[in-house]
């Protein structure tokens, strides 16, 4: 089972070390981790994508990773009504041949190009990781140069802020 | 006024009411080391990081105080990394103190550079590497109150050589601004009136005492506990003292080494009440077969613990100087008697396991019993010492056959299993208990694991009684090799030319030599009323296995009672 989790850190030196030792240490699976700033300047928000057997280990992910003296707060927005996004860039192979069938791909997925030139181009997507992966999937018959994704970030619907849950 | 960074780390220390430190000089903490001299504050060199960072921790299980051991940068710091590995796993306050290169320098590969922070990070509860002095009270201060408070554990600082030389005005922070830190005290009372509820229903309960009793300084209340309700206790190895050895409600240590009284009552319980325990693989064996019948109720002050490796019908977290006295008073309020609280037929049947099968040796006669050599210095000590031990055969023939009486007077690597701790923790609690008898169990392959600090023990006077339990093989080792790999004694002898007495002799220890087990009692007698530091070499046959044993997998009331030595 797949769980999102909010987690605000203190932003101090050392905190993410701390964070990625502890997640190899008890060899907890995380599927994407995306940590970036907040509305306060000394906190950082790292969405935490994890994957678990149970609801007893998503309990020790939740508490082992409460434990760091860096972490301020952990919610986890499986459970509440959250918009959940990542952003992709992908850079697909296209010459003049298919880069119209190309286009009319990027416009069915809402996507953008971002860059074009005589061999490839870079489309940039921003949804929910299914909506990605399928966009990769039918970029794959184009020839795929490279993908880089953020990992996925999330956060509630409705007024009440993740250090407030 | 201003100070220099290095006397600011002695400024904080007075401040933290540190009475020693343990440490080892280098490069990197030059500056320090002078600041040392100049403020004359106490410092024990030992002769190597290791020894540092291990007296560290024997000084805090004896007292419960925060012990600090210095290192310097590369070499220093990776040292220290068993010792630091040591504490964490069995949740003991330290604070390491290295020093780190230049900050310019931090990150080139400079010479003696090690990125400790990185390195200890999964042994550490927190760390910190220090770059600017203005840091450094803050610092300092968050260090010793993460290592001390909640559930302890060792903090490691490392501090940049341009800090110690740097200035500052120095002011030591009253308070600690830590959003993310949490040191829960009390908990939900709530629960405790579950757990009352369940203890009255069960049938066949059991306590289940561990380190956090000894960590927090409860025995008295775990005792008050079982006598007003008489349930059978079970102990871990970190356990042992809470409760007399001797105390009939005692079963004894559970596990893979557990007594068959203590492994049946776990096995056949109704009701299992943990407190201060983690449910280590030693001591359940396979999960899945852990007091299988038993409803779990587990007291601790770490919530990462519960649900971790048993799953707990009832937890109750918080510190058990909140939880264990409201324990006490909600039970006795009750006015219920002992024959209420643990039935009769259910006392009368541990009782029966106790009797059935207590503690043998399977050794033919002849030769010193290992059992003995603890038996006897148990009788001569009275439960009244401190009792170190190392890892091995000899650690756990100590666990069953010493007589405990007293909170933090077993000092034993109990979650890492580090050989070598014994030598240098028994010189951290003698010389914070100069009063006490400090007796060190080792064996002839742990000794040498830090047998330098014979060195640190003649030099500073410090009375400890190291017993060598010399059974000239790595006994443990050959124990395992002998029932599960066909008796294939793969490099588990130290059989040679080594001569303990000989050694301890030559670093201004007194030796003493067992060799027949008509001479043993006197010679323990002899070597325990010595005033000075004495190592006495007891030749014990090489195979005797440590019983009874649960083979690793197996459930616990499958016990290996007799040994197949041959
Ligand atoms: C640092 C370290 N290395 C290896 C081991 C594995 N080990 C556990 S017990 C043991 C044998 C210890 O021999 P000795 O000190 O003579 O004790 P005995 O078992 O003979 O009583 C070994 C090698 C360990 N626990 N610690
Ligand atoms: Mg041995």
């Amino acid at each position: 089972m797949k769980y999102t989790l909010a987690v605000l850190v203190e932003n101090r030196p050392g905190v993410l070390t701390h964070i990625s030792g502890l997640i190899s240490r008890r060899a907890f699976n995380i599927e994407s981790i995306a940590a970036g700033p907040t509305e306060e300047v000394d906190t950082t928000r790292i969405t935490i994508g994890v994957e678990v057997e149970d609801e007893f280990e998503l309990e020790q992910v939740v508490n082992q990773l409460s434990k760091l003296v860096n972490v301020i707060k952990i919610a986890n927005l499986t459970y509440v009504d959250s918009i959940q996004r990542e952003l992709a860039l992908i850079k697909v192979r296209a010459n003049k041949a298919n880069r119209s069938e190309l286009v009319d791909v990027v416009e069915i997925f809402r996507a953008k190009i971002v860059d074009v030139n005589r061999e490839t181009l870079v489309v940039e997507l921003s949804g929910e990781e299914s909506k990605i992966d399928a966009l990769c999937e039918v970029l794959t018959d184009f020839g795929i140069i490279e993908i880089v994704r953020t990992g996925r970030i999330a956060v509630s619907r409705g007024p009440v802020a993740a250090k407030d849950m | 006024m201003k100070m220099l960074g290095a006397e600011v780390v002695i400024e904080c220390l007075k401040a933290e009411e540190v009475d020693i430190v343990f440490g080892y000089p280098g490069g990197a903490v030059l500056t320090l080391y002078d600041a040392l001299f100049k403020t004359d504050f106490p410092h024990i060199l030992t002769r190597h990081e290791q020894g540092a960072v291990h007296a560290a921790d024997g000084y805090a299980r004896a007292t419960g105080k925060t012990g600090v051991c210095f290192a310097t940068s590369g070499p220093g710091g990776t040292n220290l990394v068993t010792g630091i590995a040591t504490a964490y796993m069995d949740s003991i306050p330290l604070v390491a103190i290295t020093g780190q290169v230049g900050v310019s320098l931090i990150g080139k590969d400079s010479f003696q550079e090690a990125d400790i922070c990185g390195i200890t990070t999964p042994i550490t509860k927190h760390n910190y590497l220090v770059k600017k002095i203005q840091d450094l009270p803050c610092v300092m201060k968050e260090a010793f109150y993460i290592a001390r408070t909640g559930r302890p554990g060792p903090v490691l600082i490392d501090i940049s050589k341009d800090v110690f030389n740097d200035t500052l005005d120095f002011v030591y922070p009253e308070t600690v601004c830590l959003r993310g830190y949490r040191s829960l005290f009390a908990g939900d009372s709530n629960q405790i009136d579950l757990v009352i509820e369940a203890l009255e229903k069960a049938e066949k309960p059991v306590i289940f005492v561990g380190g956090g009793v000894n960590l927090s300084g409860t025995a008295e209340e775990v005792r008050r506990l079982v006598d007003v309700t008489g349930i059978p206790v079970i102990s871990s190895l970190m356990g042992l003292g809470c409760i007399p050895s001797d105390a009939s409600e005692h079963l004894g240590m559970v596990g893979m080494h557990g007594t068959y009284a203590a492994n049946m009552a776990t096995i056949d319980c109704d009701l299992l009440m943990g407190i201060g325990v983690r449910f280590d693989d030693r001591v359940t064996s396979l999960v899945q077969n852990f007091a299988p019948e038993a409803m779990i109720i587990h007291f601790d002050i770490d919530p990462a613990e519960v649900n971790k490796n048993v799953r707990a019908d009832f937890k109750v977290i918080g510190d058990l100087r909140w939880s264990l006295p409201l324990l006490c008073e909600k039970i006795a309020e009750r006015n219920m008697g002992k024959e209420q609280w643990a039935r009769a037929d259910w006392v009368g049947l541990v009782q029966e396991w106790k009797r059935e099968k207590p503690l043998a040796s399977s050794l033919p006669a002849g030769g010193i019993r290992p059992q003995a050599v603890i038996e006897k210095v148990s009788e001569l000590t009275q439960g009244e010492s401190i009792i170190v031990t190392d890892v091995g055969q000899h650690q756990m023939w100590t666990a069953q056959s010493y007589n405990f009486n007293a909170q933090r007077s077993f000092l034993t690597s109990g979650g890492l299993g580090t050989m070598g701790y014994g030598l240098p923790a028994a010189i951290g609690a003698q010389i914070t208990l100069p009063e006490k008898n400090v007796i060190l169990f080792t064996g002839d392959g742990s000794i040498m694991m830090n047998c330098q600090e014979l060195a640190t023990l003649a030099d500073n006077g410090l009375p400890v009684k190291i017993i060598v339990m010399n059974n000239q093989v790595l006994g443990m080792v050959n124990q395992w090799q002998r029932m599960f790999y066909g008796k294939r004694y793969s490099h588990s002898s130290t059989k040679g030319c080594t001569d303990f007495v000989k050694l301890a002799e030559a670093m201004g220890v007194a030796g003493l030599r067992v060799t027949k087990s008509e001479e043993l009692d006197t010679v323990l007698e002899k070597a325990l009323k010595m005033k000075g530091p004495v190592l006495i070499d007891v030749l014990l046959p090489e195979t005797e296995d440590v019983l009874p044993m649960v083979a690793p997998g197996g459930r616990l009331d499958q016990m290996v009672l007799r040994g197949i030595i041959g």
